[in-house]
């Protein structure tokens, strides 16, 4: 009888909600490719850290005051006097670099395997807007505690619409609400870090995934499964999110939970990189700290503002480094999606791409001395070339023939196994005299064996480069 | 014609729409000037303006003061008469030595960006994104090299500014660091935030 009420109460709601048929599209037959690697993860982690920020900020703004004479003081009561404050503060101010991690690598993910490619450029385009979205939300968060990097940060970055011409100093004025950061300029930022931002950003989120499931996954083949179907219409390669990949999934997320809670409990300041030192002084509008410089998600975008000696030239080349992503679609004129049969020319100018944002980030952290600034240039160049010679470069590629259906890799197991064997072909055993005199035989590394495997890696490594 | 064969004036349809259309965005034109105009400064933050008053009877020669005016660091230095001359010859690695490009009142664009020569007042504020240099007055420390005479360097994005706040050359700022309007009320105080000029020369 029980079940019978209960399954009228199920048909009253699916009568008039398509509960099973949006369950159905977008999980338990949403077919998604089958050969997703270790970069896959990084999408759902991003929802979940996405979630994290949300339910810890609330949390924190239960007890935070959004006023000048107050904000230092309250984030400190959080810290000390509030019930597991410490444990919901540190949980929101891991989760913004936690974030900026996750959406790093899951946009490098898109780039090595094309899924900005078309029928992909949309999903792209959501995802920088996301992207910008989640810059603007961790600027305007770090004004909140009213340490003096919140302050000086704010006042440089505001300073940044100053350079623009004409309208640039009202712009700013209208931004700050005075005329330097006070009160006003802190209430707003507030206002625009609880609600406005992160309401654009969850509705940039659904047509993230909107999109996404409108044309399907991509995939590391770059093959598109649904030119494959069964008889039944179902993609051969494909398999249905749920149960697959949300299990799937849920290991990754374990794992990265096992980060964030080791750096959440051990070390949640990183040493200066997550919580910067000169955020535990209160903001004073006398005096910049010594040195200044944005945490470390933005740090690649500041080297390239502090290398280009003029004012509004070094927020062009700024504003214009973010930009250039959002162009990624239409300046790659590569036939093939994935990185896997993509020719060598496009691969080494990832790898010097990935190495001059790397360089920037850390310089970006770093004081700005002449030797740095000319690095920073140097980097500079390689960062704008990659994107904007691109078109060029792309059409000389000698791309490798895409298979037609995706293909098998070498599984954990058979890596280990592969590993052995290296073991055992670069070491020798040899008869070792014990302490107590007995002859044992021992594994020992044999120089020569050693060189002639590592010049076999090295030749292996250049080869994948072309 | 449509299915129950009663006419259809499309073009009317199509008037009503557009003109419906025309008046909503009027209208949303309109609502948007009091929710952008909402975040102008307001009456509070526009009266805060008071001028600062600071005595400057027991500064000593080569120290720095440093105030608050309007929320903004202002300065106070008093320069040596080897500063001076010192100044005098920077100019060709300058960008703006006779300050035609900065901000400052009329009575204070000269070379030593003064009303008297050994008494700068200005505001600390970098002209490039607003941070607050450093105040360096030694000659050729290491860090910054054998060409830096004494000045105020910011550490944000390295601009380099003399001990009149003209900026160096091939640096990030764009013109030399702000001087306020101020006056002197007796020898010894200095009013900042007020001149004798009427309608006194931009803040």
């Amino acid at each position: 009888m029980k079940s019978k009420h209960l399954a009228d109460c199920g048909n009253w709601i699916l009568k008039r909600f398509p509960l099973a048929k949006l369950w159905n599209e977008h999980m338990a037959q949403y077919y998604a490719p089958k050969n997703f690697n270790f970069w896959y993860f990084f999408g759902s982690l991003a929802l979940l850290v996405l979630v994290n920020q949300i339910i810890t900020g609330i949390l924190l703004t239960m007890n935070y005051k959004p006023d000048a004479k107050l904000a230092f003081d309250s984030v400190e009561y959080i810290m000390r006097d509030v019930n597991w404050g410490w444990l919901i503060r540190y949980m929101h101010s891991t989760g913004a670099s936690a974030f900026f991690i996750v959406i790093y690598l899951h946009m490098f993910r898109g780039i090595i395997y094309g899924s900005f490619k078309q029928p992909r450029e949309l999903i792209w385009i959501f995802g920088m807007l996301i992207y910008l979205c989640l810059m603007a939300e961790a600027f305007m968060g770090y004004l909140l505690p009213w340490g003096q990097m919140s302050f000086w940060g704010a006042q440089v970055i505001i300073s940044l619409f100053s350079a623009i011409p004409i309208v640039g100093d009202e712009l700013a004025l209208w931004i700050r609400g005075d005329y330097v950061i006070s009160d006003a300029t802190l209430n707003r930022f507030f206002a625009f870090h609880v609600i406005a931002i992160p309401l654009i950003l969850i509705m940039l989120v659904f047509l993230h995934l909107v999109a996404l499931h409108e044309v399907g996954s991509n995939n590391p083949d770059g093959v598109e499964i649904k030119e494959s179907k069964d008889p039944f219409g179902v993609p051969v390669d494909g398999i249905p999110f749920h149960p697959y990949y949300t299990v799937k999934d849920i290991v990754g997320v374990g794992v990265f939970l096992f980060f964030f809670a080791t750096v959440i409990f051990y070390m949640p300041e990183m040493g200066g990189y997550f919580l910067e030192h000169a955020n535990f002084i209160p903001a004073d509008p006398l005096a910049t700290p010594e040195h200044i410089a944005p945490l470390w998600y933005f740090t690649p975008f500041y080297a390239i503002l502090r290398a280009i000696p003029d004012k509004f030239a070094g927020v062009i080349g700024m504003g214009g480094a973010i930009f250039v992503l959002f162009l990624l679609p239409w300046l790659d004129r590569g036939p093939v999606k994935s990185i896997r049969y993509r020719g060598g020319i496009y691969k080494k100018a990832l790898l010097l791409f990935v190495i001059s944002f790397f360089a920037l980030g850390y310089l970006g952290t770093q004081p700005a001395t002449p030797t740095a600034t000319i690095f920073a240039r140097i980097f500079t160049v390689i960062y704008f070339g990659f994107f904007l010679l691109m078109p060029v470069y792309t059409r000389w590629e000698k791309t490798k023939r895409v298979p037609a259906r995706v293909t098998h890799q070498p599984t954990l197991e058979e890596r280990i196994q592969d590993l052995k064997q290296l073991f055992d072909e670069v070491t020798v055993k040899k008869p070792v005299k014990t302490a107590d005199g007995k002859l044992v035989l021992k594994r020992k590394p044999d120089p020569e064996r050693l060189k002639k495997a590592g010049i076999r890696i090295v030749k292996k490594l250049k080869d994948s480069l072309d | 014609m449509n299915i129950e064969g009663v006419d259809v004036d499309t073009s009317k349809r199509q008037f009503l729409t557009t003109a419906m259309t025309v008046v909503g965005a009027v209208g949303a034109g309109y609502l948007a000037v009091p929710f952008l105009a909402q975040m102008q400064p307001s009456t509070k933050a526009l009266a805060a303006g008071a001028p600062t008053e600071v005595d400057i009877s027991k500064m000593e020669s080569g120290q720095l003061l440093r105030v608050e005016w309007r929320g903004k660091p202002a300065w106070l230095l008093n320069r040596t008469s080897e500063v001076l001359e010192a100044l005098d010859t920077l100019e060709d690695k300058l960008s703006d030595p006779m300050s035609n490009e900065s901000i400052q009142p009329e009575y204070c664009k000269n070379r030593y960006r003064s009303i008297k020569p050994e008494l700068l007042v200005t505001i600390g504020l970098c002209t490039h994104l607003g941070c607050s240099p450093t105040f360096r007055p030694e000659v050729a420390p290491s860090d910054l090299g054998p060409d830096w005479k004494g000045g105020f360097f910011c550490p944000c994005h390295g601009s380099w500014f003399d001990l009149a706040g003209r900026v160096y050359r091939g640096v990030p700022a764009p013109t030399n660091m702000d001087i306020p309007p101020h006056r002197y009320v007796t020898e010894t105080l200095i009013i900042i935030g007020e001149d004798d000029v009427e309608e006194g020369a931009e803040a």
